[in-house]
């Protein structure tokens, strides 16, 4: 029972990256424009820096 | 950048960077009525990438609209770039639209949930762990870590209810909001002072369960309503607010509220008037249609009273201005509509109707359980245990997602079709509309007379289009812009202007002559007359509105009655009429009068909806059990209905109503799902049977059901 000290930590810190990285998502505007998005797969691309 | 495997995935940081962009002050807002897919996004985007001087053009598919970033270029000008590469563009006014546009209450709410689906998850980990059985010291230190997760992200993410509940109970109503905040910070304290004693009825999974899907009925329900104000928002900035100021003879672009009484404006063709002025200069046609339904253009000179809201059609006039802002005519007919006490403002949303059954019934149920166990057993921690067990079973989970989930899928299916729901209870109230009463000019109709051609033969058609663009006259040049485009003209000589008459040319060696009926001996204005033959009377007719005779037929097979009111003529009416098909049609009403018609109409027990755009309208919009008006109508005819069509096709009407009518379903099914659930739920809580587990699997099925559900609107 011993492993729980370190995966309930470790449990804990994963979930919380995934908050972390959801509410990143969420600053930056991400789900402003669902519909668009899903359209904008399909334009081409011209002004796309090559690097 | 480095180099990644795909190259969606080295894409994708530069796609976030411009979509983080946010609307900047110096940025142009357009809308986009007619965007629907990628080819128009990558359209519209390049076409204004073009443009010199533009440095971001980003397109809101989901909004409709176009973000532009540019220095020094007028928008008009991106609404002719766009024009010409066949889309229809629209101002907005930019600082109101990022008012808006920066939804905080919607970003907060999302962290709300977000904390609590992190902390949901989490407590549910170690819930599972104790439910199949760890025991003593594991199951004491798993309840600990819960509490330890649960207690703040309760008091993070449910103060939204606490909030709400606590204003409710400060003017001493009962609201949704208190059985949930009771049953979240009961079971809260229930499951502390349990994992204090080492104790079995540890309820933070379901305290944060609750509180998740609470959450998100509550955000789609806010998702919903910022549609509806940024709809508003959007109609109210699209409302020109500048008039051109003649300062000596220099023209200068001013908010229409700066304007005073005694002013000189200049209104160009196309414009719509925006105070009520006297013509100081010019001559002009005007298209009152908005104002009075009439569907002819009325001709004005030096001296004649405009009204605000009139069109100008022909010719550019100066005006000096005789009434701004209250005292406008339109700002009076406006006021029309605050007096029509109008059924919505009585009307309770379902939801609404269901939270003031059930918070008393469900306070009632707990305290009737805790009294009975009380008596029973003496104990009252045990009595206590199982009242609380009772709140956290009946508590409206599913209810609190029932009405949002369907109004949520309703009403982005209705903005795919164009129809912008601009007040909440609108859908409901379509949903039970039994007879529905049209305006004509400009809503049945496209509002722009055009010339009753199809009696005509080509040689007649060429010759009338030759002598129309002749000459200078408005009358001329109404007739000319109201000719089918692609006519061509006859070729004429010798064209002389009789003043006040009309104009006369000579063809293949015979006079013809364009002019007032009095003067070709003809019984109505404007004839055409040919060489010797009797003139030819030139009737003005309308055009059908695109998708007007099938949402008719559409109607009346569903066996939903359908009238005509309009101020215009009887003659012009019954013409109509007689294209539709058999209706009830009212003419040479005044604004009052179908006002009068409607209330009749409701006090006889019909529930109408009116359509219409004018300004003649708004009193009976106002006044409808639901109303509509197309997009192309005045902002007050727009503020007055509930519900604004974006695209030009009046077909979509049926289906709207259908749409309703499947989403009022839907909303009644998700009740009985709620209403089932606790049936099977809450004997077993009272009887005291009620586990943590058991509450958890019967929440989150309710939850799901209900949401499943609500996708079937169609």
């Amino acid at each position: 029972m011993n492993v729980l000290i370190i995966l309930i930590p470790v449990s804990l810190v994963l979930a919380g990256l995934g908050l972390a990285a959801f509410l990143w998502t969420l600053k930056s505007k991400q789900y402003d424009d669902l519909d668009g998005d899903a359209w904008r797969i399909l334009v081409e691309d011209e002004n796309v820096k090559d690097d | 950048m480095t180099i990644s495997a795909c190259p969606a995935c080295s894409a994708a940081p530069l796609a976030q960077e411009i979509a983080a962009r946010s609307t900047g002050a110096g940025d142009i807002v357009l809308s986009l009525p007619s965007i629907h897919c990628a080819g128009c996004i990558g359209t519209v985007e390049r076409a204004l990438m073009a443009v010199d001087g533009v440095t971001e053009a980003r397109v809101n598919l989901s909004r409709k609209r176009v973000t532009i970033a540019a220095t020094g270029i007028a928008p008009e000008q991106f609404v002719e770039t766009l024009e010409g590469v066949g889309y229809e563009a629209h101002i907005l006014d930019a600082p109101m639209m990022a008012s808006v546009e920066t939804d905080n209450e919607g970003r907060k709410l999302m962290l709300r949930i977000a904390v609590a689906g992190f902390a949901m998850m989490n407590v549910m980990l170690f819930s599972v762990a104790v439910w199949s059985g760890a025991a003593e010291a594991t199951q004491k230190m798993f309840h600990w870590l819960s509490a330890l997760i649960a207690v703040p992200a309760l008091a993070f993410s449910a103060q939204v209810f606490f909030r709400n509940a606590w204003q409710s109970l400060r003017v001493g109503a009962l609201n949704m909001d208190v059985p949930i905040s009771l049953a979240i910070i009961l079971a809260a304290g229930l499951s502390v002072y349990e994992t204090s004693i080492g104790g079995e009825s540890v309820y933070f999974d379901a305290a944060l369960s609750l509180t998740f899907f609470l959450l998100v009925g509550r955000y789609l329900d806010h998702r919903t309503r910022i549609a509806a104000r940024s709809a508003a928002q959007e109609l109210s900035a699209l409302a020109s607010p500048n008039a051109v100021l003649l300062v000596d003879g220099v023209q200068r672009t001013v908010p229409v509220t700066t304007l005073n009484v005694g002013d000189l404006i200049r209104v160009h063709v196309g414009m719509r008037v925006p105070v009520d002025g006297a013509v100081t200069h010019g001559g002009s046609d005007m298209d009152r249609s908005f104002l009075t339904g009439e569907s002819l253009p009325v001709h004005v000179t030096l001296g004649d009273q405009i009204a605000a809201g009139e069109v100008n059609l022909t010719g550019p006039l100066t005006l000096r201005v005789t009434a701004v802002g209250e005292d406008t005519t339109l700002a009076r007919m406006a006021a029309l509509v605050e007096t029509a006490e109008g059924a919505r403002n009585k009307y309770t949303a379902l939801a609404d109707r269901a939270a003031q059954i059930y918070a008393p019934a469900v306070h009632l149920l707990a305290f009737v359980t805790f009294i009975g166990w009380l008596t029973l057993s003496h104990d009252v921690a045990f009595a206590l245990n199982i009242a609380i067990s009772v709140l956290i079973i009946t508590c409206p989970c599913a209810l609190g997602l029932a009405v949002p989930a369907v109004m949520t899928t309703a009403t982005g299916r209705l903005f795919r079709r164009g129809l912008l729901i601009k007040n909440g209870t609108a859908l409901e109230r379509l949903s039970q509309i039994d007879t529905v009463v049209f305006d004509k000019t400009g809503t049945l109709t496209e509002g722009h007379a055009r010339i009753d051609t199809a009696a005509m033969d080509e040689t007649t058609l060429a010759l009338l289009a030759a002598l129309a663009r002749a000459s200078h006259h408005p009358v001329s040049k109404a007739i000319a812009a109201a000719l089918p485009n692609a006519t061509s003209s006859a070729e004429i000589t010798d064209v002389t202007e009789h003043a006040g008459q009309g104009i006369a040319v000579m063809w293949h060696g015979q006079p013809v002559k364009l002019g007032s009926g009095k003067w070709l001996g003809c019984a109505t204005s404007p004839a055409l007359k040919i060489g010797d033959a009797p003139a030819i009377p030139l009737h003005f007719s309308e055009t059908l509105r695109v998708g007007a005779i099938e949402a008719v037929a559409a109607l009346k097979s569903a066996g939903i009655p359908v009238h005509i009111f309009s101020g215009d003529t009887a003659e012009a009416v019954d013409a109509l009429a007689a294209k539709l098909g058999p209706t009830s049609a009212h003419a040479h009403m005044l604004p009052a009068d179908k006002m009068a018609r409607i209330k009749q109409l409701s006090d006889d027990g019909a529930k109408v909806l009116m359509i219409g755009d004018g300004l003649n309208d708004t009193g009976a919009l106002a006044q409808a059990y639901a109303s509509i008006s197309p997009a192309s109508a005045l902002d007050a005819s727009r503020a007055a209905s509930d519900i604004v069509l974006l695209s030009r096709s009046l077909a979509e009407i049926p289906d709207a109503i259908r749409t309703a009518q499947s989403a009022r379903l839907r909303v009644l099914e998700n009740f009985g799902i709620a209403a089932a659930y606790n049936l099977v739920a809450v004997p077993v809580a009272i009887l005291g049977f009620a586990s943590p587990l058991s509450a958890a699997i019967a929440m989150s099925a309710s939850s799901i059901t209900v949401l499943v559900n609500a996708l079937r609107v169609k």
